[in-house]
Parts: structure tokens; C-alpha cells; sequence
């Protein structure tokens, strides 16, 4: 409830234009997409690219992994630059698909068999004389594999520090690169030594850029991710601070004043409760502790019974067999009390230490002498104290007319 | 003799409401909305008890605390709020409020509440009382100050028997002492709450700020 209006608020700032949607009507209006039996629909795909998302796109539409198809298409690009037009094809014959079918699982035999194409192709074209030097076509291919190995299978997204994998993959395809490079160079040593110092140069800077951009990308997002979270955070300060004063009080106000009418009196306090729950509530918003539960039971009480319940919680506890047992003997004592409180406010107090939960559930109605407990009591008092008995705890139901009613519940904790 | 009592609150509405219903119990002898108003007005109107809003526009009940309280000896505040943040509470009780009640006060109780103010004593809700268990009960770190970084197992029980919605004459009833006692008692812990310079006091708010 809470998180989904959260969402709609933020909606507007996610949305940012440059997002926008733009379905390409080129080339694959009239060509007709590339649709082998068995497999997907082949598109483009924004999530996860590095230039135009046809790796991505074709890593998922042919069960790939997205590596591979990096890696394959780099390769083919050696091969007298067969790999560039390919791509550039790719992309402008393919769709984009923002929102493509779940990815199918990958098959490690379909990687090998995908990269054997991808070397026969190479050797056809090869044999073509659609080639550069063999030379050139080893170092790069060493190189292209370290480049693959750094950017990885999320384009450089994932952070080394929290993936070791990761890092010893990052590490060896650093230095795949530079062995790259190096080889380049003494292979190439033939030519002038001005111009090998300036391709050299501009391999190098290539290569920087091509390990640490992904990164660098990656810091920038971070970075707006960060601020997204930060206006947002503010912008609920705000709300809190200006707005949710005003409307507490008028509820509060409302409360006071609704007199005998216990339904006006009800919804005011439900509404303010909502509203503090939303205000002030954590963003985990599970049922996972002694006290989430207690309040979530104790506001399910107040709404039925239309009789306010102030509940106090010393300490917390996770919700255990113990925990549930009190959670459901304090809703039961509560939900009695409340009939009897007169429309008058029931006090709930829990307490959690180190052995034992301990638990208070008082109105101020009329109270009952304990000699002669009228039948409804009864009730009270066998329902509870045998909950709490069979569940290892105990409970004592003290009253006297005129005094109002306290049930005390006692829980031993489990040990760990 | 009925006390004097001034309303703060940045709320006509709520003041209203209030003043209605205290008007039977007791003199209502002026209002403000908000920390300016508070200055100028409170020393001329020789209040016994403010109700002071948490909330207020131009720094909140603690600004008026802090700006008006050496020079107001007689007259005490209790703060009166919507707000159960706990860093809140804490900081008007630190900042010298005799104590803390939140709106959902019945007018009965207020009124008894302003009346134990006038005569010097602290008053707690159960919810501060919780509050302020919890705070003195998290750590097992031996405290710096004894006197004042601990409760004794006498006010622990009378705080617990407040966050239990017992009112003070029950509960010297129930621990089988007179009612100044309690008073004492609550006293007592209102002034480790004021002073105590517990690490643990002021995490524990910030900790607890959204509850």
C-alpha cells in the first residue's frame, strides 16, 4: 500500500524524457525479423547494452551467453572489420524491445558451438581475403578476449569488491589487454617508429577507455541513483514536516470531539494511524517482530471494536513461538477489554527482556468481582489463561467493580 | 487555587479545542502560534503551566524553551504534542519541560496533568514512560554517573506501571506508597532524563527517530 503510492509519487522522476521510448520503423518494418523456430523473438535490448544492446539482444534471443556474443562479434570484426557491419545491420534492422520475455537458460555446448561458428565464418572469410594480417588477427583476438572478460556479462556493472569472481576475471582480462597491446606493438615493429609511437598512443588510450569506461558509467549512475534517493527521502521530510502536523491534529481534534460517536471517533484514529504508519514506519514493511505484529493485531482490534488502544513497547523480539503466543493472548485480552472499557480508552503494555515476555492489557470499564465472575468473563479468563498455559506462559485476570480489568500475561522466552 | 495556563500552538482549531475544554477546569489566560508570539506574550501573562506544542513554526518548542526558560522560573511547561518521535520528546524534556503528553489526552486527564505541572511535579504518558525504559534499559555498560545514568528498581516499577495506564494514585495503591511519593519518583526520573549525559540517551532517540 504504502510502497505503491511511493511509487506513483516517483514515477514522475524516473521517467526522465531521454528514457522515452522510441520504436525504430526502419529497415525491420520490411525486412522480416529473423525468427528461428524455438526461439524468441530477436531484439534490441536497452537493459544491460554496451553501445546498442544487439549483443544483449541476440545473447537473449538465441539462449547466449551475452559474453560470447561480445566476444564473437569482436572476433568477427578482425576479419577485414566483417564484425562492424554486422552490427551496424543489427542495429538498424532490429527492434527495440524494452521489455522483452524472461531470459531462457544457457547452455554452455551452445556457447562453444556458437564461438566455432564464429571461427569458421572467420576462416571463410579469411580464405576470401577478407583479412587483416594473421598477426594483427592473434593479438586482437587476445585482446578482444581480455575486453570481454573486464566488461563481463552486465557490461562492467557489477562491483569486484563484492564479487571475487569477478575481480580475478577483471584481473586476467586486464592483463589479456595489455599482452594485447604489447604483442601489437613488437609484431609491428616494422614500422616507422613515428608512427608506432602515435598507434600506440592511441592504443593505449583506447584500451583505458575501454577498461575503465563501463566504470566510469557506472559511477554516474550511482551517482544519480544517490540524488534520486536523496529528493525523495526530502521530499517525504517535507510532507512530514509541514503537512502531516496539521492533518495529525485535526484527527486528533476530531477524536476530542466526536463525543458519544464512537464511529467518527474510530475512523479519525484510523485514519491518523495510517497516516503515522506511513509517516513514521519503516521501509521493511514485513511482519517479522514481536512489536509489527502487535501493532498490526492491536489496530485490527481497534477498527472492530471501534474503542482506542494505546499500546507501549518496552524492547522488541522476533516473532518466535513465544512472541506469536503473546501476540495472540494480548489480542484476544484486548478484544475483550474493549467490550467492556465503556468506549473508554484500553491501555496495552508489552515488554520484552531477556527471559521473558510480559504483557498488560487494561480498561477502565466496570470490572467484575473475581468471586462471582459473571459468564462473558468466564470466557475471558478460560480462553486466555489456557492459551497461555498450553503455550508455556501464564496469565492472571485481576478486577474489582468500579476498578476496571487488567489480564497480566507472562511468557518465558526460548532459549537459544 | 486554579492554575494559570497558556497555550502554544501554531493550530486555531486545536486551540480552540482545547481552550473549550479546559475552560470548566481551568483559567485559560492566553495563547500563541508560534515561537515569536511565545516570547513576547508568555512572560506578560504570568502563566503557571504553558501547554507547549512540540511543532512550532520558527524553531518548535524547544526554541521557546530555550529563549524564555532562565528568565521564567514560575512558570513550568508541558509539552503537548501530536509527535512521538522520540528524538523529539527527549529534546523539549531536555530542553526543560516538566513533561510530555500527546493529543489523544482525554480533557480530564490533561486538565489533572497541567494541575500536577502547576505544583511541580513531572507528568509522563504511558507512551514516555515506554520511551523512557526503553532508553535506560538498552545497554549493560556500567554507568559514568550512577546517580544519574541509571533508574532505580523503585522508579522502573513506577514506570512501568505508568506506561500500564495506571494513574498515579493507583499506582501508589499498588506499590503500597503515598501519591508523593510517586510524584517524587517521577520527579526523580524526569531529572536523569534532564541531565544525564548517557551516550546511550540521545543514540537511542536518533536510533528511534521514526517509529
Amino acid at each position: 500500500m504504502r510502497r505503491s503510492s511511493d511509487e506513483r509519487r516517483l514515477s514522475h522522476i524516473r521517467d526522465d524524457p531521454g528514457r522515452t521510448l522510441m520504436c525504430a520503423r526502419g529497415l525491420h518494418a520490411i525486412i522480416p525479423l529473423v525468427h528461428l523456430p524455438g526461439l524468441d523473438r530477436i531484439s534490441r535490448q536497452r537493459q544491460g547494452r554496451v553501445i546498442a544492446g544487439v549483443c544483449a539482444g541476440l545473447a537473449r534471443g538465441l539462449a547466449l551467453d551475452v559474453s560470447v556474443v561480445r566476444l564473437g562479434m569482436l572476433l568477427l570484426s578482425l576479419a577485414g572489420g566483417f564484425g562492424v557491419l554486422v552490427y551496424g545491420g543489427l542495429w538498424l534492422a532490429l527492434p527495440v524491445d524494452d521489455d522483452p520475455a524472461p531470459a531462457r537458460p544457457v547452455h554452455r555446448v551452445d556457447d562453444v558451438a556458437a564461438l566455432a561458428v564464429v571461427l569458421g565464418v572467420m576462416l571463410v572469410l579469411r580464405a576470401a581475403g577478407v583479412w587483416v594480417t594473421d598477426a594483427v588477427a592473434i593479438v586482437g583476438g587476445i585482446a578482444a578476449v581480455g575486453v570481454v572478460l573486464v566488461w563481463g556479462r552486465s557490461g562492467g556493472t557489477e562491483s569486484p569488491a563484492r564479487n571475487p569472481t569477478a575481480a580475478v576475471r577483471i584481473a586476467v582480462g586486464v592483463a589479456l589487454v595489455i599482452v594485447g597491446f604489447i604483442a601489437f606493438n613488437v609484431l609491428t615493429g616494422d614500422l616507422a617508429a613515428l608512427g608506432r609511437s602515435v598507434i600506440g598512443a592511441a592504443l593505449a588510450a583506447v584500451g583505458i577507455a575501454l577498461l575503465f569506461g563501463p566504470r566510469l558509467a557506472r559511477l554516474a549512475s550511482d551517482l544519480t541513483a544517490e540524488r534520486r534517493a536523496r529528493i525523495r527521502s526530502e521530499e517525504k521530510a517535507e510532507i512530514a514536516a509541514h503537512l502531516h502536523d496539521g492533518v495529525l491534529q485535526t484527527l486528533a481534534l476530531i477524536q476530542h470531539r466526536a463525543g458519544t460517536n464512537r464511529e467518527v471517533a474510530a475512523l479519525a484514529r484510523r485514519q491518523e494511524r495510517e497516516l503515522r504508519e506511513w509517516l513514521y514506519g519503516s521501509p521493511s514493511s514485513g511482519v517479522t517482530t514481536l512489536s509489527s505484529a502487535l501493532t498490526r493485531e492491536l489496530a485490527a482490534v481497534e477498527d472492530d471494536q471501534q474503542v482506542p488502544i494505546e499500546l507501549v513497547i518496552v524492547g522488541d523480539a522476533p516473532l518466535d513461538e513465544p512472541a506469536r503466543a503473546m501476540v495472540a493472548a494480548v489480542r484476544e485480552a484486548a478484544t475483550n477489554a474493549t467490550r467492556h472499557a465503556g468506549g473508554v480508552r484500553v491501555d496495552v503494555y508489552v515488554e520484552v527482556d531477556d527471559d521473558a515476555l510480559t504483557g498488560y492489557v487494561r480498561d477502565r470499564g466496570a470490572g467484575f468481582d473475581p468471586a462471582a465472575v459473571p459468564a462473558d468473563r468466564r470466557g475471558l479468563a478460560d480462553s486466555v489463561v489456557g492459551r497461555m498455559r498450553r503455550a508455556g506462559g501464564t496469565a492472571v485476570v485481576r478486577s474489582q467493580p468500579g476498578e476496571g480489568t487488567e489480564v497480566s500475561l507472562s511468557m518465558p522466552r526460548r532459549r537459544p | 487555587m486554579t492554575p494559570r495556563v497558556f497555550l502554544v500552538d501554531d493550530h486555531a482549531l486545536f486551540r480552540a479545542g482545547v481552550r473549550a475544554e479546559l475552560a470548566e477546569h481551568l483559567d485559560v489566560v492566553g495563547e500563541a502560534a508560534d515561537v515569536d508570539e511565545a516570547i513576547t506574550r508568555i512572560p506578560a501573562a504570568r502563566a503557571d503551566v504553558v501547554l507547549l506544542d512540540v511543532h512550532l513554526p520558527g524553531g518548535g518548542g524547544v526554541e521557546v524553551l530555550r529563549r524564555l526558560g532562565p528568565a521564567q522560573s514560575e512558570t513550568r511547561f508541558l509539552a503537548l504534542s501530536v509527535s512521538d518521535a522520540p528524538e523529539d520528546v527527549i529534546a523539549v524534556i531536555r530542553a526543560g519541560a516538566r513533561g510530555y503528553v500527546t493529543k489523544s489526552i482525554t480533557a480530564d486527564e490533561l486538565a489533572d496533568a497541567v494541575r500536577r505541572v502547576a505544583a511541580g511535579d513531572a507528568v509522563f504518558s504511558p507512551r514516555l514512560a515506554g520511551f523512557v525504559l526503553d532508553a535506560f534499559a538498552g545497554d549493560r555498560s556500567p554507568p559514568v554517573d550512577p546517580e544519574l545514568d541509571a533508574l532505580t528498581a523503585r522508579e522502573r516499577e513506577v514506570l512501568r506501571l505508568i506506561a500500564r495506564g495506571y494513574t498515579y494514585k493507583e499506582i501508589a495503591r499498588d506499590l503500597v506508597l503515598s501519591v508523593k511519593t510517586i510524584e517524587t519518583h517521577v520527579s526523580a526520573v524526569l531529572r536523569k532524563l534532564q541531565l544525564s549525559n548517557r551516550y546511550e540517551l540521545s543514540r537511542w532517540a536518533s536510533d528511534r527517530r521514526l517509529l
